[in-house]
């Protein structure tokens, strides 16, 4: 009797260690959401979440898509103009647009993320009133253009006036935060696919936003999610918008260069 | 206005199995939940969602608060009869969200 106790004890104990979502890089249906050693935060979902987001009916994000596709030819503002009066279709004018995003505007004088290059055409083509950062209008619009880049390899501009930008990034992605003293690194390149207690860690691809969240029950940005991560690491987060956010997000898309935009993605 | 979608096989054969996607954007407030202040939301979710088929019921789910936001609800029936299929969610505070479509089985 106590030798079987021992024995299921033992079982129990060498038995299969937590059971990750299944994974084989040759996988040819995983072959789009890698490039190199990259992954896409796809190859980190539960196979559930995954379908969620492969099929565009059950994608909770499209719901974003849907009303970001009825802004974008509702005229706004003292010019009566909406976004389809200047660009026409979104699927042929904004095609690759999301891909190389943040990108250093001549107009403002620095690097912007797409939120803001939406926000600076209301107001100077539109004369409307900028969107609030994570509105339902802004996010709506944000996810409707990215995702006419879906498919498309991302690709960001990091030299030239973009390059103090990129290095501030860096800096933030390699310093140590918080009460916990973490930086971003720590989890994202030294030790994902690892797990902190039952957290699978990924590789924090950006490649994927705007993303329905599931904890979140909506879509969020980018920055939302940076925002998270800081309190995680009880660090203050910075304001969404803020210079730091998009120097960081800068170069997450450098550092996801190569994987395709997934916009919108579900995760969970 | 929560904006509701559905998407199903519109001519399926006779005896066909038909899988009906159904999504609605609403926010599925639960109740439990306090504001900045303290001050319990108010509960606010979808709390039935029905099917009928050419008036007779073919599918029907009360939904309860713990469904995340944005509920979808998929279910099979077979087809065996053409008409109008009305898809009716009730909000708790009263309101009904409708969709109808046609449907010809041949």
């Amino acid at each position: 009797m106590r030798a079987l106790l021992v024995a299921l004890l033992l079982m129990a104990w060498v038995g299969p260690a937590l059971a990750d979502p299944p994974f084989d890089p040759k996988d040819p249906a995983m072959v789009r959401y890698q490039a190199g050693i990259k992954r896409s935060g796809y190859t980190f979902a539960e196979p559930e979440t995954r379908a969620m987001q492969d099929d565009d009916f059950m994608n909770p994000a499209m719901l974003w898509v849907e009303k970001g596709e009825k802004l974008w030819s509702t005229a706004e503002g003292g010019t009566a103009k909406s976004c389809a009066s200047c660009h026409g279709k979104a699927e042929d004018s904004m095609k690759g647009v999301g891909a190389h995003y943040p990108k250093f505007d001549k107009g403002a004088g620095k690097v912007i993320n797409l939120e803001q290059r939406i926000n600076i055409c209301r107001v100077q083509a539109m004369a409307a009133p900028e969107w609030k950062y994570e509105s339902e209008p802004l996010l709506a619009m944000t996810t409707y253009v990215k995702m006419q880049s879906r498919g498309v390899p991302v690709a960001v501009a990091i030299d030239g006036p973009a390059a103090p930008w990129f290095d501030a990034g860096q800096r933030f992605y390699f310093e140590r935060r918080g009460l916990n003293d973490v930086a971003c690194s720590h989890c994202h390149v030294d030790n994902w696919g690892r797990h902190i207690r039952t957290e699978l860690l990924s590789q924090g691809m950006s490649n994927g936003f705007p993303s329905y969240r599931l904890k979140w029950q909506k879509l969020g940005s980018l920055h939302r999610r940076l925002a998270g991560c800081n309190e995680e690491i009880r660090a203050e987060p910075y304001p969404l918008g803020s210079f730091e956010y998009v120097a960081l997000e800068l170069y997450l898309a450098w550092r996801a260069q190569g994987l395709l935009v997934e916009t919108p993605s579900v995760r969970k | 206005m929560p904006t509701p979608k559905v998407k199903f096989n519109e001519t399926p054969a006779k005896g066909e199995i038909v899988e009906v996607k159904t999504m609605i954007d609403h926010d599925m407030e639960s109740g439990q939940r306090k504001d900045a202040a303290g001050k319990v939301i108010a509960r606010k979710i979808i709390n039935t969602f029905t099917v009928t088929l050419n008036g007779k019921p073919l599918f029907s789910a009360d939904l309860a608060p713990a469904i995340s936001a944005n509920p979808a609800v998929n279910f099979f029936f077979t087809a065996t009869e053409g008409g109008t299929l009305d898809f009716t969610w009730i909000d708790d505070d009263g309101s009904r969200y409708g969709l109808s479509r046609a449907i010809t089985v041949t």
